[in-house]
């Protein structure tokens, strides 16, 4: 980019430069200032000592352990449980598939602190189902705090990530490989670990490392249902707002340890899968086929099962939205009460989390489509960089993106703690990968020309993107920005770092609500938020005209 | 209104990678100027240059007297029809022919007057609320030519425009295209690498090897006259016969053929006794001749092609000759086996120097600045 003789300083030098200041300001500096704090003492001077502090501390020391087993546990059921179910949703015909696909992706992208407490309300110690058989059966199930709980909720709330991937890798087997290998001998489940499974390996490990990513930097579960489970977010954020005063130097310490774990799991996954690409050509796509009998009616309660578990806390919870509440008690009978509480108590979280959303959902769709260009149509220097900023955000956990942010700007030169602002960067930086990924892989499939043809009838470089490219892009950026929309509205760790009573969002108050026991508000709130993502979702499915979204 | 094109010792690499190492080329005004070459040449890097795609590492373009080498492309005022067509799938015909209009400072009449005039002249007016998925290649191809012209470029770029339509097709429009570049009067380079294509539709054709042009000159010129064995070879069929000069007379010089068979060929540039040459011999440029006249030759194959006839005839050298006729004027039509007897049409015949494959007919040139 930098301008070799005869090329001038244009759009698109413009956009480089743009890049390279967002992702300085708003992930650069922080990540440094963070791996600096981990050095420090509180005196400014260099030191190791917070890291001696971590590894010589049980307490320490069994978070990071506790992390890994229930993040690695949940990860091996995930796959456990995803890759049949893709298995069997592509390979045989399912009755209702299309709305246990959308159901799927509801479970998914609903926020996973809202199973933590749905399950809560349903098998906690005081839980609806707890309470009803230890009342009218006198049977006392085992409690679901802790280990069990966290583990329950992770793979109910991330198996769909694997059974998306899985499904999509399956669908571009070539069906005549199947048949190839049933001609070589191969049958039923020889032919499925034999032909099927090497081939689509990869993807599920793709899909895996995404799990254990989001799993190992979720707050929310572990915070709600851990009950002395702890695990690194939990450590981080306790160190971060602990009596004893804030301590940025031990807390970024933890953050760096996280990082790294999370780094190395996404490097891994990288390495593994660039020395076994096999790229599949698709001259013959797999057809479902009908099974008949028992392994018809097993196929069927398989699917259904895990998919009503799956949205089972979701439908608890917009039924007791609906139960009238006296204080924080539960009473008899069921109304509007809740959300009339809500809106006059809690309507500016609302109109907050609209209105940051909506701010940066569009910052997304104009950055990520740009970037999107310069990392497919601008080979160099600053596309390459751009390339792997873009993608960091996946391994910072939201709480830690939280804490840096705060480390970074709450004191001159740039101070934005406590606005609304420092949300929204929050938001735009861990939620634009979506879209850029999205938008960079449509950009790949249309011909550089139409760029070129614009030029040649005399519009710049901007004027060419925004009335051309752009456009045609649209599916594709749609494709990555509903799920950068849907996952903003969703957002609960970084926002739990970054707002004031000012700046509170939804997610926010649902998880005050649930910390002080205001059940009932916080079921209103989050009916409201799941409303809000499946008429997004279904809007997304009706102007795209697609059926499925992409990961 | 149209420019003339001025290409001067222009340089472009890739990285380390020179392709077009020295280029130099002067398009008329007015012309439909044909860039003709083998596959990875340099034809597409070259226009892109001209459009301003592609940097120039060293040498000048100009339109005119203006060098354009740092005018940055939608400065450059030309029009572009691609091998893909480009058309904005976003737009509608009328959408994506009004594009480059509504950039100008036109009202609005001006630009739907020049729209709809456009849209007949490439007959797509019927089309004109369709989106672009809904076209058959041979109307994209139309709208693609429409919005580049509709601007009234000074110049016209088109990379193999054609070669994604089928065989009929592309007869039509390759038609059509001569027929609007003619009426518009603009200066148009147009790439190519079917030589066909480039007979029929070009005022002059360039032929490339390997980033440098060898011949510039009218098709019948390229065709009848070449300047080196490359352009022989690449234009149309030729066999090839070794030869050695017996003498001169006057204006004949008598060569024998590797095969023993004596010509006179009239118009070559001065040779000496002893000197060795390549005679090439298109497969048209035969004649059936009696025993006394002609070249002996066995029938190898025979392929009957209603209004030609195709022969495979061997004459004893290494290679088997093609020899076409017209089925029309022959009065037998041999069969494989056969013994035949062949003059070869010295006026049209071509000799090159055996090293350095150049012409050694006199008069013809490579016209390359
Ligand atoms: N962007 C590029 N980077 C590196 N090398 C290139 C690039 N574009 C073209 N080349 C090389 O330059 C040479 C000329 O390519 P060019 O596209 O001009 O050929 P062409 O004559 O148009 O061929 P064709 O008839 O196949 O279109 C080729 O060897 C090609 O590999
Ligand atoms: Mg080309």
């Amino acid at each position: 980019m930098f301008p070799k003789k005869g090329v001038r300083f244009d759009f698109w030098s413009f956009v480089s430069l743009l890049s390279l200041v967002v992702f300085g300001l708003f992930l650069i500096i922080p990540v440094g200032q963070m791996v600096v704090y981990a050095f420090q003492n509180a005196d400014g001077g260099f030191t190791v000592e917070n890291f001696i502090k971590f590894f010589s501390r049980p307490y320490y020391v069994r978070s990071m352990t506790n992390s890994i087993v229930v993040v690695l546990s949940a990860t091996l059921l995930v796959i456990a449980i995803g890759v049949p179910l893709a298995y069997i949703t592509s390979t045989f015909q399912i009755k209702g598939r299309r709305l246990m696909d959308i159901l799927i992706i509801i479970s998914m992208l609903s926020p996973p602190f809202l199973g933590a407490y749905s399950w809560i309300l349903m098998l906690g110690r005081n839980g609806a189902i707890t309470t009803f058989l230890r009342d009218s059966m006198g049977i006392r199930i085992p409690s679901i705090y802790g280990f069990g709980g966290i583990l329950l909720v992770f793979v109910l709330k991330l198996y769909p990530y694997i059974y998306m991937y899985t499904k999509g890798a399956l669908k571009k087997v070539d069906a005549s490989l199947g048949e190839a290998a049933e001609s070589l001998g191969y049958h039923g489940i020889r032919k499925v670990l034999n032909v099927s499974l090497p081939l689509v390996m990869p993807t599920i490990l793709a899909g895996a490392t995404i799990v254990f990513l989001r799993a190992f930097a979720d707050y929310g579960t572990p915070r709600l249902i851990g009950e002395g489970y702890n695990t690194l977010p939990v450590i981080i954020y306790q160190e971060w707002v602990s009596e004893t005063g804030t301590n940025a130097y031990f807390a970024s310490a933890v953050a760096l340890i996280m990082m790294v774990i999370a780094a190395l799991v996404f490097l891994a996954q990288k390495w593994i899968s660039s020395r076994r690409s096999t790229t599949m050509s698709m001259l013959n796509p797999p057809k479902p086929k009908q099974l008949r009998g028992l392994p018809n009616v097993l196929a069927h309660v398989y699917v259904y099962l895990i998919v009503l578990l799956s949205t089972l806390p979701q439908i608890y919870i917009i039924i007791i939205s609906f139960r009238n509440t006296k204080g924080l008690m539960w009473a008899d009978g069921y109304g509007f009460g809740n959300y009339v509480t809500t809106f006059t108590r809690s309507l500016s979280s609302i109109i907050n989390t609209f209105q940051y959303a909506i701010i940066a959902i569009l910052i997304i769709v104009v950055l990520g489509t740009l970037f999107a260009y310069l990392t497919v149509r601008k080979k160099n220097l600053v596309s390459r960089f751009l390339d792997v900023f873009i993608m960091f955000p996946y391994v910072i956990p939201g709480t830690i993106f939280g804490l840096i942010l705060l480390m970074t700007f709450n004191r001159p030169p740039l101070i934005l703690s406590g606005t609304a602002a420092i949300i929204i960067v929050s938001y735009v930086i861990r939620r634009m990968p979506y879209t850029v990924r999205s938008s960079a892989a449509i950009l790949r499939q249309i011909s550089p020309s139409i760029d070129e043809a614009s030029a040649s009838l005399g519009y710049g470089a901007m004027s060419t993107f925004f009335n051309v490219t752009m456009p045609v892009m649209a599916a594709g950026i749609l494709s990555g920005a509903i799920l950068s929309w849907i996952t903003i509205i969703n957002e609960l760790s970084s926002t739990l770092m970054l707002y004031t009573g000012k700046t509170q969002t939804m997610t926010v108050t649902i998880f005050q609500e649930i910390s002080r026991g205001g059940y009932g508000t916080a079921a209103a709130l989050s009916t409201i938020l799941t409303v809000t993502m499946i008429v997004s979702l279904l809007l997304f499915f009706k102007l795209t005209n697609s059926e499925d979204i992409d990961l | 209104m149209a420019v003339s094109i001025n290409i001067q010792n222009v340089k472009k690499q890739y990285d380390d990678n020179v392709v077009i190492r020295d280029l130099s080329a002067h398009i008329q005004s007015g012309e439909l100027f044909t860039l003709l070459g083998p596959s990875g040449c340099g034809k597409t890097t070259l226009l892109r240059m001209i459009a301003g795609f592609n940097s120039i590492e060293a040498g000048t373009i100009s339109f005119d007297d203006r060098v354009i080498n740092n005018i940055p492309v939608y400065q450059r005022n030309f029009g572009m029809v691609f091998q893909n067509y480009a058309i904005f799938p976003n737009m509608t015909v009328y959408r994506n022919i009004e594009y480059g209009l509504k950039n100008k400072k036109l009202s609005k009449q001006e630009i739907a007057q020049r729209v709809e005039a456009i849209m007949e002249t490439v007959q797509i007016a019927p089309y004109k609320d369709r989106y672009p998925e809904k076209l058959s290649g041979g109307q994209q191809q139309r709208v693609a030519l429409a919005r580049a012209i509709v601007v009234q470029p000074q110049v016209l770029l088109m990379d193999e425009p054609l070669s994604n339509l089928d065989a009929k097709l592309r007869l039509e429009m390759r038609e059509a295209i001569r027929q609007i570049q003619k009426d518009v009067g603009i200066t148009t380079v147009y790439v190519t690498h079917d030589q066909e294509e480039a007979l029929a539709i070009s005022d002059r054709i360039a032929v490339m090897n390997r980033g440098d042009i060898q011949q510039i000159d009218e098709p019948e010129h390229i065709y009848q006259r070449p300047y080196n064995t490359f352009v022989a070879d690449f234009i149309g069929h030729s066999n090839h016969f070794a030869g050695e000069v017996r003498g001169v007379e006057g204006s004949l010089t008598h060569i024998v053929l590797e095969n023993g068979h004596p010509i006179a060929m009239p118009g070559l540039m001065p040779l000496k006794q002893g000197d060795r040459v390549q005679v090439f011999v298109r497969p048209e440029e035969f004649t059936f001749a009696s025993k006394e006249q002609g070249m002996e030759g066995k029938v190898l194959v025979k392929l009957f092609l209603g209004r030609y006839i195709n022969y495979r005839i061997d004459f004893g050298g290494p290679q088997a000759a093609e020899v076409t006729v017209d089925a029309t004027t022959v009065d037998r039509i041999h069969d494989a086996g056969d013994s035949v007897y062949l003059t070869v049409n010295t006026r049209r015949a071509n000799v090159f120097h055996p090293d350095t494959g150049v012409t050694l007919v006199e008069g013809v040139v490579s016209n390359v600045p």
